[in-house]
């Protein structure tokens, strides 16, 4: 593997060997960690040696003729211009070449599209910026973000150098975590646009869509972390929702699991008390800056024409009952989307009462995660 | 051998008018095809400038200088001028100068709505580029405008709806207009395999643009009325299909990127044999390639999907199909090399830059190949691998048979000959720092930087730079080539009427710069 990249980068212009010193720079795709990858690694390298074997014979024919086939060297013009054998060569052969490169493509499309007998289900929705993880038999349900660190770095200006970032814009908040050597099947869907999931070591990527449901499987066997991205345009920020997947043992995952599942729990009982205003708001800008802030801007002001401002509107100095309604359900057709499932009672109540009553709106009402949780 | 008579004529009778009018009223096939020419200019200028833009903000990670939204307007909008502002009215500006000359017409054979055809685009990229001082900005939702997301754009979306639609209609009409020309216009005895390869590659163009504008046209009216009108063509709310938005896209878009490279394919066989001093090798293979790739690309759309989850059955025809255009493709290259083989050659400037295509078109190719093979796609698709596969084919393609074409047929159409230092220099520097620009962008695809993001992870920095240290020459490179036009129109040698030595076809027998109609006699073909 060492050697073969050493190899393409040997291949690549001169200018990029000093590159190839530093060390785990990328220079081609990687082999990856499941089964799929590495035979779509293999198909990868096959159909780069063949164009370079190919490049080789046309490029040398050119160039031998552009050294030796010039006026100042003293030669002659022939005048042939046509030849049916050459055509029928040069027409036969790429054909067989292609057949040849199509017949192990075949066969990997085909065992990829092959995701019966899955071990379990986890529907992966993707979100304007965020991706959804629910694992279908377990009841477990979260969201995953770009984390704190990147998040605060990446905005214009920050000042932070993101080369002091761990793992800079390829970082979440909670990451999906998957069992080894389990066949894992992805459900996955779309709240809004279209996304795509992608992780390089898996050997694939696969659309997000609303209203449709595309399958993708992984046979993970070693325990790691990998590290992906939306690779569909999604908008503003579609470069700030990255993908980890965390691999654990057979017994950590259920260990895991088991801690998802009291964790809910815990939240649940969360949500029953009555928390104070200000507590409140302390949570609520919390929530905004990790929700609202990428359309509806840092103090509320909004963009004009496409997201409105939260400063001064009707619903966040109106009825609190609309502007419950409109952040738990969405406004159809537009950018904003329902957060009913995204925020849990206690970030759904922390965030309207932030935005009635900061961001230069001083309403004064505020709402309780129970009330929240009745509305359900 | 061809003759012209009563050229002094023409001077006082038929002239141009003069001042400012001349070029809005004009009719004329060489005014018309130099307005589309500086039109192509300004615009990749204009294209090229949101380019630096990009590339400053992709120069290191983190974000220094522009909001993300604004990065996402930039990429989208430079995608939408290059293609339609740039590469298709350079191409159409080449066609209306060269084709009536080339095969012996006096001039275009619907003069009027040539001159329509033009005058609708300036208007059409004031609406396009307007939309950047609407409220929401300018569209910001890839070239490819796949909904939902282009959806959501601000008050820009229906200006830049209508833009479309008015370069579709500018489109259409210089395809008829090329057409109408070919079939009717051609001096006696121009039978169609004797034409020249650039009027048989623009004949077999203009059928494309014919056949897809029109669904592209239907698509974004789709988009609008599923925005204004509470269609959902695309909404599954509503039980429409976003992916069939893809579908019509890129039953528009596959043969799209073939419209912006078959001139150019024309345009390559046309100068190798001049600086070769040598027939074209394999003149009816090639028409016969080209019409078979026109066809191919109505049956490969699908090759840009698929990551939406087609079928398997679908996948693998696309794949087929997709892999097969490998084979007239490469019959073009083949033949390109044999035409140099065993040839006389020197190397101006046209011939460096139509050689310099033959090889970077071609690794363009070679990554187009890669990409075919699906299991791999969806590992390349919408990486940066892309990005370097189609700036390969477009710029070191397209583009770089149009700066072929303008230093091939610059001395014909301004009677001067161009610096050929400069224009040697003008090479140089383009190939060195354009390959710089996007060679190391296959390598940060592959190590998984996807496209369209205005930041990176740290780990592609240092490929970042390089392309954007490229990115900033190139565009130096091409102020440069705006001033060496400037010059060659301002004066410069006197070209002759041949200006090449080993120069064919008709327009070499008109002086330099051609009279204001071109053959009102038609020339005898031998």
């Amino acid at each position: 593997m060492i050697k073969l990249k050493q190899l393409f980068a040997g291949g690549a212009v001169l200018t990029f060997m000093s590159s190839v010193a530093h060390a785990d720079y990328g220079l081609n795709l990687p082999v990856g960690v499941t089964e799929t990858s590495k035979q779509v690694y293999d198909l990868h390298m096959l159909i780069l040696w063949v164009c370079v074997a190919i490049g080789v014979v046309v490029f040398g024919a050119m160039i031998y003729s552009m050294i030796y086939h010039r006026k100042s060297q003293g030669a002659v013009a022939s005048q042939f211009h046509e030849s049916m054998t050459a055509e029928l060569v040069w027409t036969i052969i790429p054909f067989i070449i292609l057949i040849v490169m199509a017949i192990p493509a075949t066969k990997v499309l085909i065992e990829m599209h092959d995701s019966s007998d899955a071990d379990m289900k986890i529907k992966i929705t993707g979100y304007q910026w965020k991706w959804r993880y629910e694992y279908l038999d377990e009841g477990v349900d979260f969201f995953s973000s770009l984390d704190a660190a990147s998040n605060e770095a990446r905005q214009v200006g920050s000042g932070i150098d993101p080369a002091t970032v761990d793992n800079y814009l390829l970082n979440v908040d909670h990451p999906l975590v998957i069992p080894a050597g389990k066949k894992v099947s992805f459900l996955l869907t779309a709240s809004d646009v279209i996304h795509s999931w992608w992780v390089p070591d898996f050997g694939w990527k696969k659309d997000a869509i609303p209203g449709f449901i595309n399958e993708a499987w992984v046979v993970v066997d070693e325990p790691g972390i990998y590290r992906g991205q939306c690779a569909e345009l999604c908008g503003r920020d579609h470069g700030f929702m990255p993908i980890v997947v965390e691999v654990k043992s057979e017994a950590d995952y259920a260990t895991w699991l088991a801690e998802q599942k009291a964790g809910k729990a815990a939240a649940k009982l969360a949500a029953i008390e009555d928390l104070d205003p200000r507590e409140l708001k302390r949570t609520g800008k919390k929530v905004y800056r990790a929700n609202c802030v990428a359309c509806h801007q840092k103090k509320g002001e909004g963009v004009q024409g496409v997201f409105p401002a939260i400063t001064g509107s009707a619903i966040a100095t109106g009825d609190i009952n609309e502007h419950i309604d409109l952040i738990m359900n969405g406004k159809p057709g537009t950018a904003m989307v329902a957060f009913k499932d995204q925020l849990n009672d206690v970030e759904l109540a922390a965030v309207v009462t932030y935005q009635r009553n900061s961001l230069g709106n001083k309403v004064g009402d505020a709402v309780q995660p129970a009330e929240i949780a009745a509305l359900r | 051998m061809a003759t012209v008579t009563d050229l002094h004529d023409d001077h006082h009778d038929h002239g141009p008018a003069k001042g400012l009018m001349r070029w809005v009223t004009t009719t004329n096939h060489k005014d018309i095809g130099t307005l589309y020419l500086i039109f192509a200019l300004v615009m990749f200028m204009l294209g090229g400038a949101m380019a630096m833009v990009i590339r400053l903000e992709l120069f290191q990670p983190g974000l220094q200088f522009v909001d993300p939204g604004f990065f996402n307007q930039m990429t989208t909008v430079h995608a939408l001028v290059m293609i339609f502002g740039g590469v298709m009215p350079a191409f159409v500006g080449l066609a209306n100068w060269m084709l009536p000359i080339m095969i012996g017409g006096p001039d275009m054979a619907l003069p009027r709505m040539n001159n329509w055809s033009f005058w609708i685009l300036p208007f059409a990229f004031a609406m396009l580029l307007g939309t950047f001082f609407m409220d929401g900005g300018a569209p910001a939702g890839g070239w490819t405008l796949y909904p939902p997301l282009v959806l959501q754009g601000g008050n820009g979306f229906p200006f830049m709806i209508f833009a479309i639609h008015m370069m579709g209609v500018s489109s259409v009409m210089g395809a008829i207009n090329v057409i109408v020309t070919i079939l009717n216009m051609r001096a006696p005895g121009m039978t169609l395999m004797k034409m020249p390869l650039f009027v048989w590659t623009w004949f077999i163009t203009a059928y494309l643009l014919i056949a897809v504008m029109p669904v592209l046209a239907g698509a974004v009216t789709m988009l609008l009325t599923d925005r204004f009108y509470d269609t959902t063509f695309f909404s599954a709310t509503g039980g429409g299909d976003p992916v069939l938005f893809q579908h019509i896209f890129w039953f528009f878009g596959h043969p799209e990127v073939y419209i912006l490279i078959l001139p150019a394919f024309g345009v390559v066989s046309a100068i190798i044999p001049t600086f070769a001093r040598k027939p074209l090798f394999g003149y009816s293979s090639m028409v016969y390639a080209t019409s078979s790739i026109a066809f191919l690309s109505f049956i490969v759309w699908a090759h840009h999907m698929f990551t939406v989850g087609l079928p398997l059955q679908g996948e693998l025809f696309f794949m087929y199909a997709t892999m097969l255009i490998a084979v007239p493709t490469g019959v073009k290259v083949f033949n390109w090399i044999s035409t140099m083989w065993k040839g006389s050659m020197t190397f101006e400037t046209p011939m460096l830059f139509a050689i310099g295509f033959v090889i970077m078109f071609t690794i363009g190719g070679f990554s187009g190949l890669m990409l075919a093979i699906a299991p791999a796609d969806f590992q390349y698709h919408d990486t940066y691998f892309v990005v370097a596969h189609f700036h390969y084919v477009l710029v070191t393609g397209a583009v770089y048979s149009i700066m072929a074409s303008v230093y091939y047929w610059i001395p014909k159409w301004t009677g001067n000959m161009y610096n050929e230092k400069m224009g040697q220099w003008h090479f140089w520097l383009s190939t060195i720092s354009v390959n710089v620009l996007f060679f190391p962008q296959h390598f940060l695809g592959l190590a998984g930087m996807p496209r369209r993001i205005p930041d990176y992870s740290v780990q592609f920095a240092e490929f970042n730079m390089w392309s954007s240290i490229g990115g900033f020459a190139f565009g130096l490179s091409q102020v440069f080539f705006c001033y060496i036009v400037y010059k060659t129109i301002k004066g410069g040698e006197k070209a002759t009427d041949k200006v090449w030595e080993g120069a064919e076809g008709l327009e070499w027998t008109l002086p330099s710069p051609p009279p204001y109609h071109s053959f009102t006699t038609a020339p005898e073909i031998k």
